[in-house]
């Protein structure tokens, strides 16, 4: 044979260093959780650690922060999952911090629980006494994360420091912590959107029936279109309507966006998704346009 | 869409299942590529030239950038705030940090770790180069060959990225004269010859104009070979991986214990060197015991050989203690297991590294202590004079022997990039303050 064989493709490539990290903060960490959500990003990292631990157990448990303002086939889809998948799911209520007092409400039109979820999500990792949380982030989706590492440090309050990051070399990563101190891992950090839907298609992963376009009732505010839920009240001057619609990204139906799309297969969206001249962040997530560095100001607290 | 017409593929574990149809034709190839240098090179043009020309930017992406631009007055769409994702390099108009990017065409994914240039960014340069198959350095047609570019090239050759590419731009303010070409690259060719890279391609460009960046330039009939892009397509990365030297450390040792699974014990990890197939005959160091490979595991079903880069778990015919920090290799040209080592550093850390200093090493899959017994050299990365050094500083590069409280599997980093390369750890900060690359076993 010639060393030509001995090639992989692109998505081979970025598996391999996937699990390879999975495997790592396995093996160096003490108590690791994987932060799921329900979207396309984190079923993937549900597959890689099939892929890094089969036939034995995940080494770690499930996690999922619901906000309450998630969308309904989501919960459905999650519970399903990890059913299945036969691991233990932990899920974190925004809305038991707000019960206890430990956030407040927004109120008003432009509500979202979405910045409140970072309190719930520090307060579960010190109540388990998480010390390692996966995380389905991509370094393609935005400015800020294009610049984290793979296992990116938190300090004791769970804060991000951007200037002062470990320098990651080789695929030798540095997890050492003290008491209270967490990572975030990312194992997926090198891959695009692309080819996030590539190996959906490639593994056959079902993911929640939103991500197909579908009709829903739904309005516009900003240049997108939001879900007409209960959970948002309308602006005077808009008027809900039927749409043919898909999500491209999976948060919560208070600062998630869809888009319009015929796409009904996989096949349709992954060719959607090659063909598209905007960002998944840029056209379905209002949370990253409130500041130039919106997101980067998120993860220094603690976000995803 | 109902979930069942997209059901998850219900896996049997050791299984054969038959190859989804996205694996069956061959998608495309990964390369990684490292560029190092500043605003005034252009690289952040020929950055944003690949980006731009292969359809990477997204239009939101653009429109900011416009905006912005203009809100900082800065005369011109400045490609650079593509990358530069901080807030305090947007404030201050530089880069701090690594930033990856990422572009494709049909034929492969492009991985770009884009870093800094200036001196007191080495320690970006050589994260960014760690993982790199392909180096591009620019040369200013104007400048001919600078310091910088001298030291770009250095730290190329000293992370043993296979592929360097020298870009010589601006070839639009030389008249696009083959002479200013050609002088560079015998001025270059002369100053390699004292380092180690096996590949070098020289290519005239003009990021800013798109001359030879892309497409074939119409200005430059005299230069015969292909532009920028279509090298990046086709140069051959797979030989560069070691197919010799099985190495394979163990990561993770499966175990399920369970039921269905009761004797199943598998050993996870990455190939970093060689090839495995079912019956191959092994050693497993540190211990030196033999043993032979009985499958070769993935969730997908068994494979009939496994290469590097590759995740698998291997199981092996006879019950053997093994654990995490051992290696499993190739009966012949075994790696040194040793406590005592030389090696290259750089010093990443604004503490610098003193004689006797002790830190944490993490090798592969094994960490120890370990000692810095003398520091041999400094290396002057723009001359590369070596000088003698009692410390090494921030951003410095220097020879050291090391000793370690446990034995590491070691290969020179010339010979192996993964068995060869490790990381120390100040025990006090938890910091990773060096990037080291095994010169030898002691």
């Amino acid at each position: 044979m010639t060393p030509a064989h001995y090639e992989l493709s692109h998505l081979e490539t970025l598996e391999a260093e996937s699990v390879h990290i999975f495997r790592e903060v396995a093996a160096e960490l003490e108590r690791p959780v994987l932060l799921f959500s329900g979207g396309k990003d984190s079923i993937i990292l549900l597959r890689l650690a099939e892929k890094a631990f089969r036939p034995g157990r995940f080494p770690f448990p499930i996690m999922h922060v619901d906000t309450g303002h998630n969308f309904p086939e989501v919960i459905e889809f999650r519970d399903r999952i990890a059913a299945q998948l036969g691991e233990r799911l932990i899920v974190a209520h925004v809305q038991d911090s707000i019960d206890a007092g430990r956030v407040a409400e927004e109120t008003g039109p432009r509500a979202s629980r979405n910045r409140l979820q970072t309190t719930t999500l520090l307060d579960a990792i010190a109540e388990h006494g998480f010390d390692a949380a996966f995380g389905g982030a991509r370094r393609d989706e935005e400015r800020a994360r294009a610049k984290e590492r793979v296992f990116s440090f938190r300090d004791d309050f769970g804060q991000w420091d951007p200037k002062n990051q470990r320098p990651e070399l080789w695929s030798l990563y540095n997890g050492r912590i003290r008491k209270g101190e967490h990572v975030r891992v990312f194992p997926i950090s090198n891959w695009t959107e692309l080819d996030v839907w590539q190996y959906i298609a490639t593994e056959r992963l079902e993911v929640p029936s939103i991500y197909f376009s579908h009709e829903r009732e739904v309005f516009a505010r900003d240049g997108m279109l939001y879900a007409h839920n209960q959970f948002m009240e309308l602006i005077e001057g808009e008027v809900p309507f039927t749409e043919s619609v898909r999500y491209r990204t999976v948060g919560d139906m208070t600062c998630t966006g869809a888009v319009r799309s015929s796409a009904t297969t996989l096949e349709a969206v992954v060719t959607e998704i090659a063909a598209t001249r905007i960002t998944e962040r840029g056209e379905t997530r209002a949370d990253d346009r409130v500041t130039e560095a919106a997101m980067e100001d998120r993860k220094r607290e603690g976000y995803f | 869409m109902s979930a069942a017409a997209n059901g998850r593929t219900p896996h049997a574990f050791g299984t054969s299942t038959t190859s989804p149809y996205w694996m069956g034709k061959r998608t495309s190839e990964l390369l990684r590529i490292a560029t190092a240098g500043s605003v005034d090179d252009g690289k952040s043009t020929l950055i944003g030239r690949l980006l731009h020309d292969t359809k990477s930017i997204f239009e939101d992406q653009m429109e900011h950038v416009v905006q912005t631009s203009e809100r900082r007055g800065d005369g011109y769409v400045n490609l650079a705030l593509l990358t530069d994702g901080l807030r305090a390099e947007r404030e201050q108009g530089i880069t701090i940090d690594v930033a990856y990017r990422y572009f494709a065409t049909p034929r492969r994914k492009f991985i770009v770790a884009d870093t800094p240039g200036h001196e007191q960014y080495t320690r970006n340069m050589v994260t960014g180069a760690s993982t790199a198959d392909v180096s591009i350095v620019l040369v200013d047609a104007r400048k001919g060959v600078s310091t910088q570019t001298r030291r770009h090239a250095y730290i190329a050759s000293l992370l043993r990225i296979p592929h360097l590419v020298v870009c010589v731009n601006k070839m639009d303010l030389v008249n696009y004269d083959e002479n200013v070409f050609y002088e560079i690259l015998e001025q270059m060719t002369d100053w390699m010859a004292r380092l180690q890279v096996p590949d070098i391609t020289f290519i005239p460009i003009s990021a800013l104009n798109g001359d030879n960046v892309v497409d074939r330039s119409d200005r430059m009939q005299w230069y015969g070979a292909a532009p920028l892009l279509y090298h990046l397509e086709h140069v051959v990365i797979a030989p560069d991986r070691n197919l010799q030297d099985v190495r394979f450390p163990v990561q993770w040792v499966i175990r399920p214990m369970s039921e269905e699974h009761h004797d199943y014990r598998g050993y996870g990890g990455q190939v970093a060197g060689g090839v495995l197939r079912p019956g191959s005959e092994v050693v497993v160091l540190p211990s030196g015991r033999s043993t032979t490979v009985a499958s070769i595991d993935t969730f997908g079903g068994a494979l009939d050989s496994a290469f590097p880069t590759m995740s698998v778990a291997l199981r092996l015919t006879d019950q053997i203690d093994i654990s995490r920090g051992d290696m499993i290799v190739s009966p012949e040209d075994q790696p040194v297991a040793s406590r005592e080592l030389d090696a290259m550093l750089c010093w990443m850390s604004e503490r610098p590294l003193a004689p006797r200093g002790k830190y944490t090493i993490k090798h592969t899959t094994r960490s120890a202590r370990a000692i810095v017994e003398q520091i041999e050299y400094q290396v002057d990365i723009n001359t590369l004079e070596h000088e003698p050094a009692t410390q090494l500083g921030l951003n410095e590069i220097g020879r050291v022997q090391l000793r370690c409280s446990a034995p590491l599997i070691l290969d020179p980093y010339s010979r192996n990039r993964s068995t060869g390369s490790f990381i120390l750890i100040d025990e006090s900060t938890n910091d990773t303050v060096a990037a080291g690359m095994v010169l030898n076993a002691r």
